[in-house]
């Protein structure tokens, strides 16, 4: 496995333009940085000029008692109240065309021992839909929010969190769509003072599915941990887009995604921008990606990116790794009696295992086991390799 | 009793100019009860052996035989070899990052036995077998090999072994970096595997200390791929004395 650590500095991309006016966001050919990944003829004209009008995604929600679930109106202030502004033309274009939105509000002090659920299910993938959820956890709260992704669908959608100051805020996204979804998901959180964020990607349905994850801190002290899990088959595109913008002194970012892939035309794509700014003096920073690729005939893109305007930070770092399945594990475990399908099982399992017990959510940690399993069994212990 | 006969095997490896021969025709004989120390200088064939036996890809068998009790094992899978009777205890055993001990032995033991242990003395077992190796209870919560010193990674392979419980068992130079103390342990760990009955044990090694504290019935010296010298105990404490340079110089 090559393992790539630096700290240099990389030219620079990490200051987006954003806008809430479309024009200001001309249609991609494919060429730009945040496109060069993306199979935009698989979009289904999201980033382009689909109507995004459709009424095939229906939302539900779950939630305990305190936590305060509305609708809100397309002038609501509430939108982009967590300081978010569209970087590219399909996180715009659901700004505008978001027929529905949602606001999701734990108040002040309250903490929650169950989750909020959140339900998104698409029902065809005609007609274009765009959803936006602002959740909201007020000061010295804590919940955890899980966004579950059913079915088929066409979906550019947004979610913004605002973790108040001293709050923590654990946000879990399952896409477990139907194999012929296509969803660009864009999401912001504004991280408050000493407030902790979690958001943890899990990725498995879908025919293309791209999310853009950016957070910025409101007041020192902040913490940011991304976390992902994702597994892509035979001819998936999964794409995640990390930003964290240190924009506060002694903040923490920790970002860890693995991935497995399998089947011919198998993707994933995963970028991971820190930026430090010249005022987040004293901040610690840690990002990594790494990929399992079981079959060939798949391709992982990882590309890491630090940018560190002060000098005065604790720590920075990343690393990125994408290897095979190595057969010197397998080799040991056969040689002690154990199956090949059953040791390449072990291997995945074990892979996934430290992640899946980071995310330290008990109310989805048996279904993400259970996931893994169930990919597992499309392709690996049929004996392909 | 159980046999495990090696007749004139031939090993080849890949390189970038090529197969080279590594294993120029071993013949060897190990019967249940017995114990063979494999002594001979780097680079001579004592771990491709080790690897042959237990089925490594990146070695080809390009003529002989390996047998256990008649069956061929050279027609065995990796794992249908250790089902078979047959445990290699690395030299430098592979981490298996996420995998803990715990269900690394209990998967092993359940592939080995065709069942699933009984529960309640599987953990008992297991406690033992690591006590007696001087691992403490928390170590079947680590990842496999993980982290683990050099020493704790031998100790975990002896473990291993009188948790799988084997016919025949192949030691790669189980004592190269061990302390004096955890030598004794690991030698005592063999030896209670020895002294069950009808046990075999292969045992490669560069030196000859563990030989004081695991006594071969048969010393066989490896030199250039082949066995240059057979003999008892006796042949053990020679080399000690004189090393190896008697063969090499021959070669030379």
């Amino acid at each position: 496995m090559a393992e790539a650590i630096e700290t240099a500095k990389v030219s620079s991309h990490l200051h987006p333009e954003g806008s809430f006016d479309v024009d200001a966001h001309v249609v991609p050919t494919g060429r730009e940085e945040i496109w060069r990944f993306t199979p935009l003829k698989r979009l289904r004209g999201l980033h382009a000029d689909a109507a995004l009008d459709g009424t095939t995604v229906g939302a539900e929600f779950d939630a305990p008692e305190g936590v305060v679930v509305e609708r809100i109106a397309a002038d609501s202030e509430r939108r982009g109240s967590s300081g978010f502004v569209p970087r590219d033309r399909i996180a715009v274009r659901a700004w505008h065309g978001a027929a529905t939105a949602y606001a999701v509000t734990v108040p002040k002090e309250t903490v929650l021992d169950q989750p909020v659920v959140i339900d998104l299910t698409g029902t065809s993938v005609e007609g274009a839909s765009a959803t936006h959820v602002v959740v909201t956890a007020e000061a010295h709260s804590k919940a955890t929010v899980v966004f579950r992704y059913a079915g088929s669908a066409t979906l550019a959608d947004l979610a913004e969190f605002v973790v108040g100051d001293g709050a923590q805020l654990t946000v879990v996204n399952i896409d477990d769509w139907a194999d012929d979804a296509v969803r660009a998901g864009t999401r912001h959180a504004q991280v408050g003072r000493d407030a902790e964020f979690r958001h943890v990607d899990v990725t498995f349905g879908g025919d293309v599915v791209r999310h853009d994850t950016t957070a910025e801190y409101a007041g020192p002290g902040g913490s940011v941990e991304m976390l992902g899990l994702y597994f892509a088959d035979e001819g998936q595109h999964i794409e995640h887009r990390l930003f964290v913008d240190h924009t506060a002194p002694h903040t923490k970012s920790h970002v860890v995604y693995k991935g497995a892939l399998q089947g011919e035309g198998a993707h994933t794509v995963w970028v991971g921008n820190v930026l430090i700014r010249k005022v987040a003096e004293g901040i610690e920073t840690y990002e990594e990606n790494r990929n399992l690729v079981l079959t060939d005939g798949c391709q992982a893109d990882s590309v890491p990116n630090l940018e560190i305007e002060t000098g005065e930070i604790e720590g920075a770092g990343h690393a990125s790794a994408t290897g095979r399945f190595d057969d010197e594990q397998l080799f040991y475990l056969r040689s002690r009696g154990v199956a090949e399908d059953e040791a390449r099982r072990l291997v995945v399992h074990g892979f996934f295992n430290d992640l899946i017990r980071k995310i330290n959510v008990p109310q989805i940690e048996e279904k993400l086991v259970a996931t893994v399993e169930a990919e597992l069994a499309k392709n690996v212990l049929k004996g392909l390799d | 009793m159980s046999t495990l006969e090696i007749k004139d095997l031939h090993v080849s490896v890949d390189t970038e100019d090529g197969a080279k021969e590594i294993l120029k025709g071993v013949t060897l004989t190990i019967k249940g009860g017995e114990t063979h120390a494999i002594m001979g200088p780097n680079g001579s064939g004592k771990s491709t052996l080790a690897y042959s036996i237990a089925g490594h890809p990146k070695y080809t068998v390009t003529a002989g035989t390996v047998t256990l009790d008649g069956e061929d094992v050279l027609a065995m899978s990796v794992d249908e070899r250790a089902r078979a009777g047959l445990f290699l205890a690395m030299q430098y055993p592979v981490e298996v990052p996420g995998v803990s001990v715990a269900n690394f032995l209990r998967t092993a033991k359940t592939a080995i036995d065709g069942e699933a242990p009984k529960l309640r003395t599987w953990v008992k077992d297991v406690n033992t077998a690591l006590e007696q190796l001087d691992l403490d209870a928390s170590f079947s919560q680590r990842s496999v090999n993980e982290g683990f010193s050099g020493g704790e990674k031998k100790r975990h392979e002896i473990a291993q072994l009188e948790l799988l419980d084997p016919t025949f068992a192949v030691l790669d130079e189980t004592d190269s970096g061990l302390d004096i103390d955890a030598l004794k342990t690991v030698s005592e760990g063999v030896n209670r595997f020895r002294a069950k009955e009808d046990r075999g044990v292969l045992l490669i090694t560069h030196y000859t200390r563990i030989l004081r504290y695991i006594q071969p019935d048969f010393v066989h010296v490896f030199v250039a791929g082949r066995i240059a010298e057979e003999g008892g105990p006796e042949l053990a404490e020679q080399l000690e004395a004189e090393g190896y340079d008697k063969y090499t110089k021959v070669r030379a």
